[in-house]
C-alpha cells in the first residue's frame, strides 16, 4: 500500500489560512485529525458531501482547520445540531469531532439520545481526561485520584467509560484506541464512516499542558508511554478479573452491528404515514 | 403538491394548529421540538403533517436540542421551525444567540405562559417580551411578531418565515395560551396565492467565499448551504466576513455585531406592523398587543359611546420597536395606557418612546386571565374622575 505523506494530506484537506492551529505542543488532536483525513482519503469520499460538526473545546476547533462545510456550535450541543443537518439532508455525511467534556458532560444527554436514535453520523471523540481549553479542570472521564484544577487533591468521582456507554445506548459501531494505535485507529474510522447508524471512535489523546503536568506526565511522550501501560486490548481484557482491570482502559472494537438507522427508520415512517392516510398503497 | 389540510378554504381551528398549517404552506419542512403546554399542539400537528409532505418532525431530548436541530436543518437548506413555551424558551436562549450570531433563518414560536419557572402551564400570559427581545447574552437584534387572533397567528407565521429568510435571522412568533388554544375561523389561501420568500444564495463562487460579508450592500449576506461545495465554516465565535474566527480584534467584532443589528434596525419600516383604531382625534391612547388588544379594542368602542375620546394602537411587531410612532402619538394625546398581561414590560418601551410628551400608565393584569374590557374602561374612567 502506498502511504501518502502527511504533507500531501495537509495540502489536500487543511485550510492554510487558518494555520497554525491553537493546539499546544505535544497535543494529540492533530494526530487524530490526520487519521480521520487519511480515512476519508483512503475511502475516496467526496469532500463536498461531508459536514464536520463540533461543540466547544480544543478538539471542537477542528472543523475550522479542515476544508469542508463545518458547523462549530455551542458547548455540548454538536450532536443535536447534527441531527438537524442529517435529517434535513440525508445525503450528507456528518462527522462530529468532540472532546470528552463536550460529549460526556454538558453534552451527555445529547450523546445518549443521538445513540438511542441511531442517528447516522460518525463521532470522533478525543478523550484527554481533562478540560484542556479552560485550563485543566476535571472531566467526567478523569480517572479517580488524578488531579485537575477543580480537584486539586485528586478526583473523587467515578469516571464515565464513554465507549461502554455508547454500546449500551445502542450504537452500531464503537471502537476505542490510544493515539499510538494509528493503524487500528485509521481502520476503525474507515469502518465507522462506511456504516449506517451511529458510529463512535474514541481516542485516548495526550494533553501534557493542562492534564499531564498536574499528574507527573509533563510531555506528550510521557503520556503516550502511560497510555501504553494502562491500555489493555479487549481480547486480553476478557480473561482478566475486575481486580486486574482496576485502573486499566480497555481498547479495541467494542461493537460492530447493523441495527436500523434513524434515516432508514424515518423513511419507513413516512411511507407508513402515507399508507395510513390512504395517500399511498 | 398535496396538503393534509384544506387550502383555499376556511376552517375552524385552534391557534396552534393554524401556526402549523401556515408553516407547512410557508415551506417549512423541518420541525424539532419538545412537548410543553400550551405549545404541544403545534408539535402534534407538525407530527401529523410532516411525513405526508416529505418533511421531518422529530421529538428531541430537550428544548436546547430542539433549537440546535432546527439551526442544523436550516444550514442543510430546509426552512425550519420549533415551538415552545416560557420554560422551554428560557432553555433555548443559548442557541437563539447562536442563531443570531450565525445569521441562521428559522422561526421560533413561544406560546407564552406565566413564570418565572414552571408558572401556570395552562393559562395565558404576556411576560416573555423582554426575554424574547433581550434574553440571549450580548448585543443583538431579533424580530418579534405577536398575533391577536387565530387568523393573525396563521398570517404572521407565514410572515415570520418570509422575514427570517429575507433578513437571514431567527424570527420569534410570540403568542400566548389564549391565542394558541382558541378556535376561530381561519382562511388558508391556495399555495399559489402566497408570496413566499427564499433566502438569498451565493450567486457565484466569489460570493460564497463571504458567507458573513455584506456583498450586496444590503447588510444581508447570501447564505451558502451545506453540501453544495461552498465549504463554509460557521462558528458562534466572533468571525470575519469569510467566517474565520477572529476573537480578539475589536474592530471585527464591532463590524459584525453592528451589521447584524443594523440589518434589522435599518429595515424597521419594512418589518414593523401595527393597527390603529380611532386614534385620529383621540385624547387617550391605549397601546396593547396580542390577546389583550382585543379587550382594549372593545374598551375603546365602549369609551367612545360614553363620550371619552379613546383610541387604540395594536402592535403586531414588538421588535424592532417603533419609538418614533409612540412619540408621535404621545404628542397628540393627553395620556397613554399600556394594557398587558404582566407587571409592565411593553410599558417601559412605550414610556421611552413617549419621550415625556405624554404620561404613560400601566394597566397590568397577571394570574392567567385576560383583561376584561370593563377592567380597562373602569381604570380609565377612574383616572378621569
Amino acid at each position: 500500500m502506498y502511504l501518502k505523506s502527511s504533507y500531501e494530506i495537509r495540502d489536500k484537506y487543511l485550510r492554510k489560512d487558518m494555520l497554525p492551529t491553537i493546539f499546544c505542543p505535544g497535543c494529540g488532536i492533530g494526530a487524530v485529525l490526520q487519521y480521520t483525513l487519511r480515512a476519508i482519503d483512503d475511502l475516496g469520499l467526496n469532500q463536498d458531501e461531508i459536514v464536520w460538526v463540533s461543540g466547544i473545546g480544543c478538539s471542537s476547533r477542528v472543523p475550522g482547520y479542515v476544508n469542508f462545510d463545518g458547523l462549530h456550535t455551542t458547548h455540548g450541543r454538536a450532536l443535536a445540531f447534527a441531527t438537524g443537518i442529517k435529517m434535513a439532508n440525508p445525503n450528507l455525511k456528518v462527522i462530529a469531532f468532540m472532546g470528552d467534556g463536550d460529549a460526556a458532560a454538558i453534552g451527555g444527554n445529547h450523546l445518549i439520545h443521538a445513540i438511542r436514535r441511531n442517528l447516522d453520523i460518525t463521532v470522533i471523540l478525543i478523550n484527554n481526561f481533562t478540560y484542556g481549553m479552560t485550563g485543566g479542570q476535571v472531566a467526567p472521564t478523569t480517572p479517580k485520584g488524578l488531579r485537575g484544577t477543580t480537584a486539586p487533591y485528586g478526583s473523587f468521582e467515578n469516571p464515565f467509560d464513554i465507549a461502554e456507554l455508547a454500546v449500551a445506548a445502542g450504537a452500531n459501531y464503537v471502537a476505542r484506541w490510544s493515539v499510538f494505535n494509528y493503524i487500528q485507529g485509521i481502520n476503525s474510522i474507515k469502518k465507522a464512516l462506511q456504516k449506517k447508524g451511529f458510529t463512535l471512535v474514541e481516542f485516548l489523546s495526550q494533553c501534557p499542558i493542562s492534564f499531564g503536568r498536574r499528574n507527573r506526565l509533563k510531555t506528550g511522550t510521557e503520556l503516550i508511554k502511560w497510555y501504553q501501560q494502562i491500555t489493555v486490548p479487549i481480547s486480553k481484557a476478557k480473561n482478566m478479573t475486575p481486580e486486574e482491570l482496576e485502573g486499566k482502559v480497555v481498547i479495541g472494537e467494542f461493537v460492530d452491528r447493523d441495527r436500523p438507522s434513524l434515516v432508514e427508520e424515518y423513511e419507513a415512517y413516512k411511507k407508513r404515514a402515507k399508507k395510513m392516510m390512504g395517500w399511498e398503497e | 403538491m398535496r396538503y393534509p389540510f384544506p387550502v383555499g378554504a376556511a376552517d375552524f381551528i385552534q391557534g396552534d394548529e393554524a401556526i402549523s398549517r401556515a408553516a407547512i404552506l410557508a415551506g417549512c419542512r423541518f420541525f424539532a421540538g419538545y412537548p410543553i403546554t400550551p405549545a404541544s399542539e403545534i408539535f402534534e400537528a407538525m407530527s401529523l403533517y410532516m411525513p405526508l409532505v416529505d418533511g421531518v418532525s422529530i421529538q428531541m431530548e430537550d428544548e436546547i436540542a430542539s433549537l440546535a436541530a432546527v439551526i442544523g436543518a436550516s444550514w442543510a437548506g430546509a426552512k425550519s421551525m420549533t415551538a415552545t413555551s416560557g420554560p422551554g424558551f428560557s432553555l433555548m436562549m443559548e442557541n437563539l444567540g447562536y442563531a443570531i450570531m450565525t445569521e441562521t433563518p428559522l422561526v421560533l414560536v413561544n406560546v407564552q405562559r406565566s413564570g418565572p419557572s414552571t408558572g401556570q402551564p395552562t393559562l395565558a400570559a404576556q411576560g416573555d417580551i423582554m426575554q424574547a427581545i433581550w434574553g440571549t447574552h450580548g448585543d443583538h437584534s431579533v424580530i418579534v411578531l405577536t398575533p391577536a387572533t387565530v387568523q393573525e397567528a396563521f398570517d404572521m407565521t407565514i410572515k415570520a418565515f418570509n422575514l427570517a429568510e429575507k433578513y437571514r435571522t431567527p424570527v420569534i412568533l410570540l403568542t400566548d395560551a389564549e391565542v394558541g388554544h382558541m378556535r376561530e375561523r381561519v382562511y388558508a389561501p391556495n399555495p399559489d396565492e402566497l408570496e413566499l420568500v427564499y433566502r438569498k444564495l451565493p450567486a457565484n463562487e466569489e460570493e460564497s467565499k463571504y458567507p458573513f460579508g455584506d456583498v450586496h450592500g444590503d447588510l444581508v449576506p447570501p447564505m451558502p448551504i451545506f453540501g453544495k461545495g461552498h465549504r463554509t465554516y460557521v462558528t458562534g465565535l466572533t468571525h470575519d466576513e469569510r467566517g474565520r474566527p477572529k476573537t480578539v480584534e475589536s474592530e471585527i467584532h464591532e463590524k459584525l455585531i453592528k451589521r447584524i443589528v443594523e440589518k434589522i434596525e435599518k429595515n424597521k419600516k419594512d418589518i414593523i406592523d401595527y393597527n390603529v383604531y380611532e386614534l385620529e382625534d383621540a385624547e387617550i391612547a391605549i397601546v396593547s398587543f396580542g390577546i389583550v388588544a382585543r379587550s382594549a379594542m372593545r374598551a375603546v368602542k365602549e369609551l367612545r359611546k360614553r363620550g371619552i375620546k379613546a383610541g387604540l394602537l395594536k402592535l403586531n411587531v414588538l421588535w424592532p420597536f417603533d419609538f418614533d410612532l409612540i412619540e408621535s402619538i404621545a404628542k397628540k394625546v393627553e395620556k397613554i395606557y399600556v394594557a398587558e398581561m404582566n407587571l409592565g414590560q411593553l410599558y417601559h418601551m412605550v414610556k421611552e418612546g413617549s419621550n415625556g410628551k405624554a404620561p404613560v400608565e400601566l394597566i397590568s393584569k397577571i394570574g392567567g386571565e385576560i383583561h376584561t374590557p370593563q377592567e380597562i374602561i373602569e381604570r380609565i374612567e377612574d383616572d378621569l374622575r
